[in-house]
């Protein structure tokens, strides 16, 4: 049993198992996160990361194995490592028909602040998330970024030494997501323990000390995101299809000269390939190749390989073929998908 | 934006028990049941339309009733002496869509999820949800109440055995508010659980003796009507508001009420437990 002084690590995961009826959401994660460092699980829809968040701040239970946060087990001392933590989810959870300071005062009340204490907290956090001059209309009337501050705000109302954050920039419009990576950093400086969720592979570069790679329901690597840019071994051509009915000649054309299978975003059109130590060797091939299939490319580049790659090379599929675009290539990920309740839908479509 | 929580110190710092001793944990569930019953009170008179919906509807089911379809049907004594808690009966069941509906979009929206992995009691969002809706169904009430006075009812029978109507009609609410918190706890999708309110609620209200003399009805359904705890629940309260027996149709309410209770509350506590 790992000790509350802060010896052990602020999270702390063995074996965890957890099915819903035949879908096995997580077959045995292991997960271990220093105090005051940032975790990024990192993996696509279904994977099981929204599974692991929940198990880690006492709203399932896991079939096998155990989870310690802050040295308490999650099921035997659920209340202990409720004291300790904050949670932040998909969706924004607040009252949408209150004020943004009610709602942070309710919060605060239900942490058992008395009322001139859940009113300052609230007056507190309203003003470092930059929501005071709204804090007196009803949430609904928010944006979306600002009800995401909002819920962030709630979540840190307690003052836990462990936040989790499940996909805290899912559905934001860029600007807004980056707001929330100015908050989530300077979180991180605060000395706050995260464990952050996320499909994009940006954010997890951007913020994370460390990064676990999950995919269906395994972690598939651990390591900060320099080493796990290093497995793909070599640079990347990239370029992007504006016409998208020829991306798919765009990846015969170029078929030969990668080595692995092109990634391609299917949405925006933009393909890369590894190509190894070939750079400007392979970008000459590509050049002669999308010329003599007549295709038209923009902003080809050569580039240092991204986490997209690495995703890639790790499983064999891109991050982003998630259960809509997945059915081609047979996966099981839409059952998985469909137990995760909460509002996936648009998910993949930031991630560009 | 540039400080952020953590950074930010200390001076209004939380500083959490470990390990709370029992007596505190019972007052914290007292507190946590209050915060939570004002919080819903609050949502209930920022939104307009759930005023509309509790005052307004059950009015017009009074006018239309007492003016419209009422000459039609006769009773004995004045139709709405006959009515009116029929209607009261009526109000308070289809009060609790309001239940299963807020608990289904709370669920939906990771309210629940947030409360859940809070420090608070674990009884408290139940109870503050069925503190805050029967106040609410007890203010529709009276008002469907003083309505009822405007258009002619009048308790016949005294104080007392008014007071005990209007009781049992709450009472009632409460049982009802049970299932309901249960069926959108464990439906847990907004269209689902106003559909399926639509489905029992309206049977049970409509399908007793709540504006009709049961006799009027064929046969099969007399054996429904009949042997169903909201036609007890208006007997008895038609019996305490104008007189007449009371004793058989109390104590068949009193056991179903009991029985819903017994039945239905564990459901909603397991349902929020298990919520997901």
């Amino acid at each position: 049993m790992v000790t509350q002084d802060g010896s052990g690590p602020a999270i702390l995961v063995e074996g965890l198992v957890k099915s819903f009826g035949e879908v096995r959401a997580l077959r045995g994660i292991d997960l271990s996160v220093p105090h005051g460092t940032v975790l990024g699980v990192l993996g696509p829809n279904g994977a099981g990361k929204t599974t692991a968040v929940r198990i880690l701040t006492t709203l399932l239970r896991p079939d096998a194995g155990r989870a310690l946060v802050e040295g308490h087990d999650v099921v035997r001392e659920a209340a202990a490592v409720r004291r300790s933590i904050g949670l932040s989810g998909q969706s924004a959870a607040i009252q949408e028909e209150l004020t943004g300071r009610e709602n942070l005062e309710i919060i605060g009340r239900l942490y058992h602040l008395s009322w001139p204490h859940a009113r300052s907290r609230a007056a507190e956090l309203l003003k470092q998330f930059d929501l005071l001059d709204a804090a007196d209309r009803a949430a609904k009337n928010f944006s979306g970024g600002m009800q995401r501050r909002l819920d962030l705000a709630a979540s840190l109302v307690g003052q836990p030494q462990v936040l989790f954050l499940d996909e805290p920039t899912t559905g934001l419009d860029p600007r807004s997501r980056l707001g929330m990576w100015d908050i989530i950093r300077s979180l991180a400086a605060g000395g706050t323990t995260l464990l952050l969720t996320t499909q994009y592979l940006d954010e997890a570069d951007e913020l994370a000390d460390e990064i676990v790679v999950i995919d269906r329901g395994l972690v598939i690597a651990t390591g900060t995101a320099e080493e796990l840019k290093g497995r793909v071994g070599g640079d990347v051509v990239e370029f992007t299809v504006p016409d998208r009915s020829r991306v798919a000649d765009a990846v015969t054309a170029i078929g030969k000269v990668g080595e692995g299978e092109p990634n391609v975003d299917a949405e925006t059109g933009v393909v890369g390939v590894g190509v190894g130590g070939r750079g400007s060797e392979a970008l000459i091939e590509v050049v002669r190749g999308l010329d003599g299939a007549g295709v038209e490319t923009r902003g080809l580049a050569l580039r240092r390989p991204s986490l997209d790659d690495v995703f890639l090379a790790l499983t064999g599929h891109a991050a982003e073929e998630t259960e809509e675009t997945g059915g081609r290539r047979g996966r099981a990920s839409k059952k998985r998908a469909s137990k995760n309740r909460a509002s996936k839908k648009d998910a993949g479509r930031a991630a560009s | 934006m540039t400080a952020v929580a953590a950074e930010s110190g200390a001076p209004a710092a939380p500083s959490l028990p470990s390990s709370p001793g029992p007596l505190v944990r019972a007052r914290w569930a007292v507190s946590d049941t209050l915060t939570i019953t004002r919080r819903n009170l609050l949502v209930w008179l920022r939104v307009p339309a759930f005023l509309v919906f509790t005052v307004v509807q059950p009015v017009m089911f009074v006018l239309l009733f007492r003016y419209v379809f009422g000459g039609a049907i006769p009773v004995p004594g004045e139709y709405v002496d006959f009515l009116i808690p029929g209607i009261l009966v009526q109000t308070a069941a289809f009060a609790t869509f309001g239940t299963a509906i807020a608990l289904a979009q709370e669920l939906k929206k990771g309210v629940i999820d947030r409360l859940r992995s809070m420090p608070m009691a674990r009884s408290a969002v139940l109870a503050g949800r069925l503190v805050a809706d029967t106040g609410r169904m007890l203010v529709t009430i009276l008002i469907v109440t003083g309505v009822g006075y405007a258009v002619g009812f009048r308790f016949d029978n005294g104080v007392l055995p008014a007071i005990l109507m209007i009781v049992l009609a709450t009472v009632f609410g409460l049982a009802i508010c049970c299932i309901s918190a249960y069926t959108g706890l464990a439906i847990g999708d907004e269209e689902s659980v106003q559909a399926f309110g639509l489905i029992w609620i309206f049977p049970i209200t409509f399908l007793s003796s709540a504006f009709v003399p049961i006799p009027t009805m064929p046969g099969w359904l007399q054996a429904f009507a009949n042997n169903q705890p909201v036609t007890y629940v208006i007997d008895t309260m038609r019996a305490l508001a104008r007189g007449g027996p009371v004793e058989a149709s109390l104590w068949k309410s009193i056991a179903w009420l009991a029985g819903i209770f017994v039945v239905f509350l564990p459901l909603a506590v397991r349902a929020y437990r298990r919520a997901s």
